[in-house]
């Protein structure tokens, strides 16, 4: 602190060494004492002096000459000298020869007399430099009797310059001549006003009338654009001394709001020089007006009292949370700023007024994450699950229900039996995670209107738990499609509308689809057969058996009724099924996969018997040998525990660095890795994951090798290389070889709980400690709680309490039975209050 | 069934002296039918003897003036029928819609008829095995190495028929009239033959011994044309609605309670029966004299000779001479009928009308002899509801899961679910079970945990008195620490002389709850199976032992607690921190951020998105939680700057982690501060 002080004091030295008024001290020697020929006639022009006349024996003016003495000092910091005039005895002239003018002090100007000053004005150095600086600044300093005099001041200078108005009490005090020292600094810069009147003080508005005190405002006429408004005004705080006006008016100099572009911990300003608070209000490009008349609200609130600045959180990376709003820097050297979350700003006002709190997060440095929490315990109530509370927002809209049967207990059968397929939603409607399905349901509804065939229903399992127990529905939601009645599968995909809509779709489809001909068969593959499926973007299976292979084929359909809705499987078992077998060249028992409506077909040999290992089969051929990973397909591609080289893309992918790379992937498809690329357009929580690994988001394309299963590390292939298949396989070598250094690791961390849960066990000894929780040895032995007394005061102090909240808040009451215990020492923070 | 019976005659056949069965139930009323329709549904043989003609012979007498006083409620304004299970007092479970008590009676408060009807039809609906007009008159014991429990029980009927049982269900309720014996009691009438014509009272002065609902019915029925109605008894009168117990008076009953505290005559009076004597006159009337009056008095003097309170005392309470003294002092226990090898005690103080039993309801004295139904309210008399139809009936199923598992290898009835299920799973049964919620502080919910907390368990309704033995009575494993769900009202809320109606009786806000006084679900954790010894040492009144944490649900006055931020929240974020987890739900999104930021996913995202059953949410949702600050939206915007677009946002990995207030423009509270 210190260290801090003595910067900003040395560095107002100049001012320092005016206010410097040791009495005593070298006052013999600053004394001029001159003979009045010689005082008149070293007069200079636009030179003050202050002269006194003595006839060396007269003892009463004694004290008096002696303060004059003292004053000499001081008054030779403003360039005026002090000269003891001895007049001979003989002299009767103007200024020695009345025995009256002994008596008083004369101050020029040059040789012209300004104002002759009587002994008893001049009672102290105090009173003698008020008195003269006062006399010498006439024009710097207006005096004013009337508030009309003060506003007629104020609105001459508006939008020109601001007006500094004293009020002291009487002339000639300390602070009557700190405020004229000032006036003497700063004349030019403001118009400084002085009154006596306690009045007018009291008609200026001053917020605290204390008139036996003096009181300094700063009045802001240059910025008042509004002629008819009063200029606003800033009361200083602290008393007249001449280094706190000289403080005041530096305070009031600085620019209200201060922008930033760098790390707060660098910034410095007056301020903080000054030994103030810096108030930093975090701002982003788009609330960045609202974020600047928050800002400048603030900062009148705080003149003179911290410093405001506005940061721009665009321009500068920090790593700070997304919702801190507010950053204090403390004057203190080592003392880190802290980032706040505040909710109004009333609290950025309180953070800085009470001290104690201030000294506080001075305190606290390092402990201060967990510090807060502490502190803000009820921050536990305010929900932190994303679906929980974005289903709790979204609850008061209505659904577009009226595509989805409701179905009961009772109508639940007789319902199932009336449509070729019915989509069941099994669901709690207390439960976020099915509701949140719920609405993705509708969606789903709204996509398949009219489809003939498929009616989707729901059943609230909260209403109708007999259902669900018997349909064994355990968890919610969950999602069966009945067929008519008599079997049923159980959706088991992403709950997404567009992933359940095509699980409908293709459950449509008899699964595997037996074709009859080879023209079907054909069809099939185009995509042109089934023509429910025409227009519908799928992949298919086409399982092609000689009539021989019987074992096979019973494989393939059961594992085409377990793929059922993922995927549509076809059979051909017909004779001419080798001249199908022929044309994709592959000998039965084969599958024939077509991909984007049937212009590529793999054909795959099937070596595998059991259905299990069929559709495991069938499942890895699926999987894109290139893909593009997608936040829904990503699962599919992490249960292959490779490690991922991905392309990050912002949009399409080039077509040179997309022919590289499939080309590197279709040399291993998934033997070490999954190649892969992400856009950014389609998938922008990549850029989350890049920021994770870079900070910020590197330049694009970009292509890294992550590793999420062993080891988490993220390697950046080198970005001054072109992507080819042979550098990124060197790049790999070396990688392999160990030889590069990962740009990022992916964090370790475990999932602990968000935040720490209510220790009832703990306020149930603080309450009730005579309740002994260890041991049973004293039963009947707690008289705290039971005796009458203990009912009384719970019983009869609420009662004003009570009558208090009702008036202020209707339905609060409610939230209990009726009343509340204990709750009323504090009101908790909702979200439906904040 | 068929089979059963057929296999049942075989054995009948082999051992010619002894009908043989596995389970034999004595009393066909609600627990007796209860337990035979769960041993029937597990396809056991047993058979249950009734002496009278029908099921519930009790009530084809009782009570006296036919109206029931269990809740018959028809409407909740929900469909959950488990849920609606907890109002509605008189049905027995079953999977049989038809057999609810609401389709046989419209009335609240039912006619006893329509119980007996309703028990009836449980019988022959369910085909129960019934034997009917078969009165046990003696059980004993027959010692065998090879039998169950070491040995069999052996029954004998009014017709000296035998039968062999390896397991005794004891389901006959209580009937025995409690009497008190005193000089003069011979005058007393009973409740079980007094007169229910209440035309027969016009007139007259009447006293009643006992001051329990039997009490106040019979007052109730009286109350218009008798001169007056005295009601005397050792203890206060305890109002059910002051104490949460059932079995105290309820307030159907006590206009007798009205008329005393009007000073409308009737009056309620404190007093020792056993110190009570009751003389004669000459006119008919009885006085009301005390026991050491008669002792002291002349042998084989007059009536006139005997002093009578009002001779010394002028101001005697009871000096007004009744008409008629009527009894109606409860049940007890028929103790008669079981030999003394089987040690069937008594228990002690207030609960010396029923048989000692364990919390698992077997007898104290002999291994494999239950005690259902009313008779085995001791474990918790004047607590819960375990001797009441909407309480035993939860305990009976309780002792046939127990059974189920001792005799058959059947564990506890359990399910699997997967740890994101967790907070689920307590919400769904906190607010439907009916079992938990009737049987208060008597059967929890067992949550056993499985290694790494990735799943647990979930076992409902087991009787928490013998919690520590668990792992023997279920025959499920509890080595990684549980959960016990149980429901509570209010420590020191609920009792005769408090007053329930306090300001401020309610609490509301969550992190007050334990505080809470109404009935609320409470959650406590052991890391480890509470020991016999830890269940022994427990605290005064505490249901269970000390707890490695607790955590109340906030009471709630709809009794619905899925409030997100008032109930589920601080149980979720209690469930977390025993397990030491994060249990939050999130979007396919934020799991595919995690996937590519962390090397562990956070068990919602393991169990459902790596799985491919990631929550997509829709697109309003997902701008509900980004407006939230609960997700990070990262899709690049128009700026007129050429700034990386995404720069303003922290990590969203740090976001998630932190506990997140969203943020609130600052500008909107200028406009009204500024003037």
């Amino acid at each position: 602190m210190s260290a801090q002080k003595d910067r900003w004091v040395s560095s107002f030295s100049f001012l320092l060494f005016c206010a410097s008024s040791i009495p005593g001290r070298g006052s013999a020697r600053l004394l001029q004492e001159l003979s009045p020929q010689e005082y008149f006639s070293s007069l200079q022009a636009g030179r003050a002096s202050l002269a006194y006349f003595s006839h060396n024996a007269s003892p009463g003016a004694q004290p008096f000459l002696e303060q004059i003495e003292n004053s000499a000092e001081a008054l030779q910091d403003y360039g005026i000298s002090v000269v003891k005039v001895n007049c001979p005895k003989e002299d009767v002239s103007r200024y020695c020869g009345k025995e009256n003018a002994l008596r008083k002090a004369y101050l020029f100007r040059g040789n012209m007399l300004i104002r002759e000053f009587p002994t008893d004005a001049l009672f102290d150095v105090n009173s003698v430099v008020a008195n003269v600086l006062f006399a010498l600044l006439f024009n710097e300093v207006k005096y004013v009797e009337t508030l009309a005099d003060l506003q007629n001041i104020e609105n001459a200078l508006k939008g020109r310059s601001n007006v500094v108005f004293a009020y002291v009490p009487a002339t000639g005090t300390a602070e009557h001549r700190a405020v004229m020292e000032a006036a003497f600094v700063y004349g030019t810069v403001h118009q400084f006003v002085l009154t006596t009147e306690a009045a007018l003080l009291r008609d200026a508005g001053d917020d605290e009338p204390d008139v036996s005190s003096a009181r300094l405002l700063f009045c802001h006429c240059q910025r008042a654009t509004d002629l008819a408004q009063p200029c606003r005004r800033t009361a200083m705080g602290q008393a007249l001394t001449m280094l706190n006006i000289h403080r005041h008016l530096k305070l009031m100099g600085a620019p209200l709001v201060t922008e930033v572009a760098e790390d707060p911990q660098k910034v410095s300003t007056v301020h903080l020089q000054l030994g103030l608070p810096l108030v930093f209000i975090l701002s982003q490009k788009e609330t960045y007006e609202a974020d600047r008349r928050t800002a400048e609200f603030v900062a009148w609130q705080l003149l003179g009292k911290a410093g405001v600045a506005l940061l721009s959180r665009d321009l500068v990376d920090l790593n700070i949370l997304l919702r801190s709003n507010v950053a204090l820097k403390t004057p203190d050297e080592g003392v880190p700023v802290k980032y706040l979350v505040l909710e109004d700003t009333d609290e950025v006002i309180t953070l800085v007024e009470d001290k104690s709190k201030v000294g506080q997060i001075q305190e606290d440095e390092e402990e201060e994450e967990e510090d807060e929490d502490e502190k803000e315990n009820n921050n536990q109530d305010i929900q932190d699950d994303q679906v929980v509370e974005a289903v709790s927002r979204d609850k008061k809209r209505e659904l577009p229900l009226e595509q989805i049967l409701v179905l009961t207990e009772e109508t639940f059968h007789s319902a199932l039996l009336e449509t070729a397929r019915t989509v069941v939603l099994f669901y709690a409607s207390w439960e976020a995670v099915s509701l949140a399905v719920l609405r993705s349901y509708t969606e789903v509804a709204d996509h398949l209107k009219g489809t003939q065939g498929v009616l989707l229903a729901q059943v609230n399992c909260w209403d109708w738990p007999g259902v669900c127990t018997k349909e064994n529905v355990t968890q919610f939601p969950t999602i069966k499609i009945y067929e008519k009645g008599e079997r049923w599968v159980m959706y088991d995909g992403m709950w997404g509308t567009e992933e359940l809509t095509s699980f409908i779709m293709l459950s449509r489809v008899s699964c595997p689809l037996k074709l009859a001909t080879i023209e079907e068969a054909e069809g099939y593959l185009r995509g042109e057969f089934p023509s429910e499926l025409s227009s519908y973007h799928h992949t298919s299976v086409l399982g092609v058996f000689s009539t021989a292979t019987s074992e096979a084929r019973e494989a393939f359909e059961e594992a085409g009724n377990i793929l059922s809705g993922h995927v549509t499987t076809g059979l051909y078992f017909e004779d001419d099924a080798l001249a199908l077998s022929r044309k994709y060249a592959v000998s039965p028992p084969a599958l024939l996969l077509a991909r984007s409506g049937g212009r590529i077909v793999e054909g795959v040999a099937l070596s595998k018997q059991s259905a299990q290992d069929m559709v495991r089969m069938i499942r890895y051929e699926l999987l894109d040998i290139f893909p593009e990973i997608t936040v829904q397909n990503l699962p599919r591609y992490l249960q292959l525990r490779k490690p991922f080289l991905i392309l990050f893309s912002d949009g399409d992918i080039g077509e040179m660095e997309s022919k590289e790379m499939l080309k590197l992937a279709k040399g291993r498809p998934w033997q070490t890795f999954v190649a892969c690329w992400l856009n950014l357009k389609k998938t922008p929580v990549g850029r989350g994951v890049l920021k994770v690994y870079f900070a910020t988001v590197p330049s694009l394309p970009l292509l890294l090798w992550v590793n999420p299963h062993a080891g988490g590390q993220v390697f950046k292939f080198p970005s001054e290389q072109t992507i080819t298949e042979m550098n990124i396989l060197s790049w790999l070598e070396k990688l392999k070889a160990g030889l590069e250094i990962p740009s990022s690791t992916l964090s370790e961390e475990d999932w602990k709980p968000p935040l720490p849960a209510y220790d009832f066990l703990q306020m149930m000894e603080t309450a009730l400690p005579e309740v002994p929780l260890h041991t049973s040895h004293r039963r009947g032995d707690t008289p705290a709680p039971e005796s009458p007394g203990g009912d009384t005061t719970v019983r009869e102090e609420p009662s004003q309490q009570t009558k208090a909240e009702k008036g202020g808040s209707p339905g609060r009451d409610l939230r209990g039975t009726a009343p509340r215990l204990a709750a009323r020492e504090k009101q908790s923070k909702r979200h439906s209050e904040l | 069934l068929s089979l059963a019976l057929y296999t049942s005659s075989l054995c009948a056949a082999s051992s010619a002296a002894f009908h043989y069965h596995d389970y034999c139930v004595i009393g066909a009323g609600p627990s007796g039918l209860q337990a035979a329709y769960f041993l029937q549904q597990a396809g056991r043989d047993y058979v249950v003897f009734e002496r009278s003609h029908a099921p519930g012979s009790f009530f084809a007498l009782y009570p006296r003036h036919r109206k029931l006083i269990s809740i018959n409620k028809q409407y909740t304004g929900k469909s959950n029928s488990e849920f609606n299970l907890r109002h509605d007092w008189n049905s027995l479970l079953s999977h049989d819609g038809r057999l609810l008590f609401r389709h046989y009676s419209r009335d609240f408060f039912p006619n006893a008829d329509a119980m007996v009807h309703y028990l009836e039809d449980f019988a022959s609906l369910l085909k129960l095995q019934v034997q009917y007009n078969t009165a046990i008159i003696h059980v004993t014991l027959e010692r065998d190495e090879q039998a169950w429990n070491g040995h069999y029980f052996l029954l004998t009927d009014q017709d000296r028929q035998n039968y062999k049982c390896s397991s005794l269900l004891v389901a006959t309720g209580m009937w025995v009239p409690n009497v008190v014996n005193f000089p003069g009691s011979e005058y007393v009438e009973g409740y079980e033959t007094v007169s229910i014509n209440p035309e027969d009272f016009a007139g007259q002065t009447v006293l009643i011994l006992g001051r329990g609902n039997s009490a106040f019915e019979t007052a109730e029925n009286i109350l218009g044309v008798t001169n007056f109605i005295h009601m005397v008894s050792r203890s206060r009168v305890r109002l059910s609605w002051a104490t949460h117990y059932v079995g105290d008076l309820r307030a159907i009953n006590n206009g007798l309670l009205d008329t005393y505290q009007l000073k409308s005559l009737d009056g309620l009076l404190e007093g020792d029966l056993e110190d009570l004597a009751i003389v004669k006159d000459k006119k008919g009337k009885l006085h009301i004299t005390l026991r050491f009056y008669l002792e002291n008095r002349n042998t084989s003097a007059g009536i006139d000779s005997i002093t009578l309170p009002q001779d010394e005392l002028d101001n005697f309470a009871t000096r007004a001479p009744y008409d008629r003294i009527i009894r109606c002092l409860g049940w007890k226990f028929d103790f008669s009928i079981y030999n003394r090898s089987l040690r069937l005690m008594p228990g002690k103080g207030n609960k010396k009308k029923y048989p000692q039993i364990k919390p698992s309801y077997e007898s104290r004295g002999t291994r494999g002899l239950f005690i259902l139904g009313t008779a085995s309210h001791s474990v918790d008399f004047r607590k819960s509801a375990g001797g009441f139809i909407h309480g035993f009936r939860y305990t009976t199923r309780a002792v046939h899961r127990l059974l189920e598992n001792r005799h058959h290898g059947v564990p506890w009835p359990s399910t699997v679910y997967p740890i994101t299920q967790l907070t689920n799973s307590i919400i769904k049964r906190v607010n439907e079970a009916s079992g938990l919620y009737q049987m208060f502080s008597v059967l929890a919910d067992i949550i056993l945990l499985r290694e790494n907390a990735t799943a647990f368990e979930y076992l409902e309704e087991y009787p928490i008195g013998v919690l520590a033995e668990l792992e023997m009575q279920t025959g499920r494993k509890a080595p990684n620490g549980l959960f016990v769900v149980i429901m509570e009202y209010g420590r020191n809320f609920s009792g005769a002389d408090k007053d329930v109606f306090y300001y401020n009786r309610a609490v509301g806000e969550a992190q007050h709850a334990w505080q809470s006084n109404f009935l609320h679900p409470v959650i406590y954790y052991y890391k480890h199976l509470p020991t016999e010894r830890e269940m022994k040492l427990r605290p005064p009144d505490w249901p269970l032992p000390r707890p490695d944490a607790v955590h109340h649900i906030v009471e709630d006055f709809l009794t619905d607690w899925t409030a997100p931020n008032a109930h589920i929240l601080p149980l979720r974020r209690f469930l977390e921190n025993c397990l030491s987890t994060d249990l939050r739900n999130f979007f396919a999104e934020s799991c595919f951020f995690f996937a590519f930021t962390r090397q562990k996913l956070p068990p919602f995202c393991r169990q459902g998105y790596v799985g491919m059953q990631g929550l997509v949410g829709s697109e309003g949702l997902r701008r509900h939680a980004v407006e939230a600050g609960l997700l990070e939206d990262y899709t690049p915007r128009d700026f007129s700057g050429d700034r990386t677009p995404d720069s303003h946002e922290g990590s969203q990995d740090q976001l998630l982690r932190d506990h997140v207030i969203p943020v609130r423009p600052l500008q909107h509270l200028i406009n009204a501060k500024d003037e």
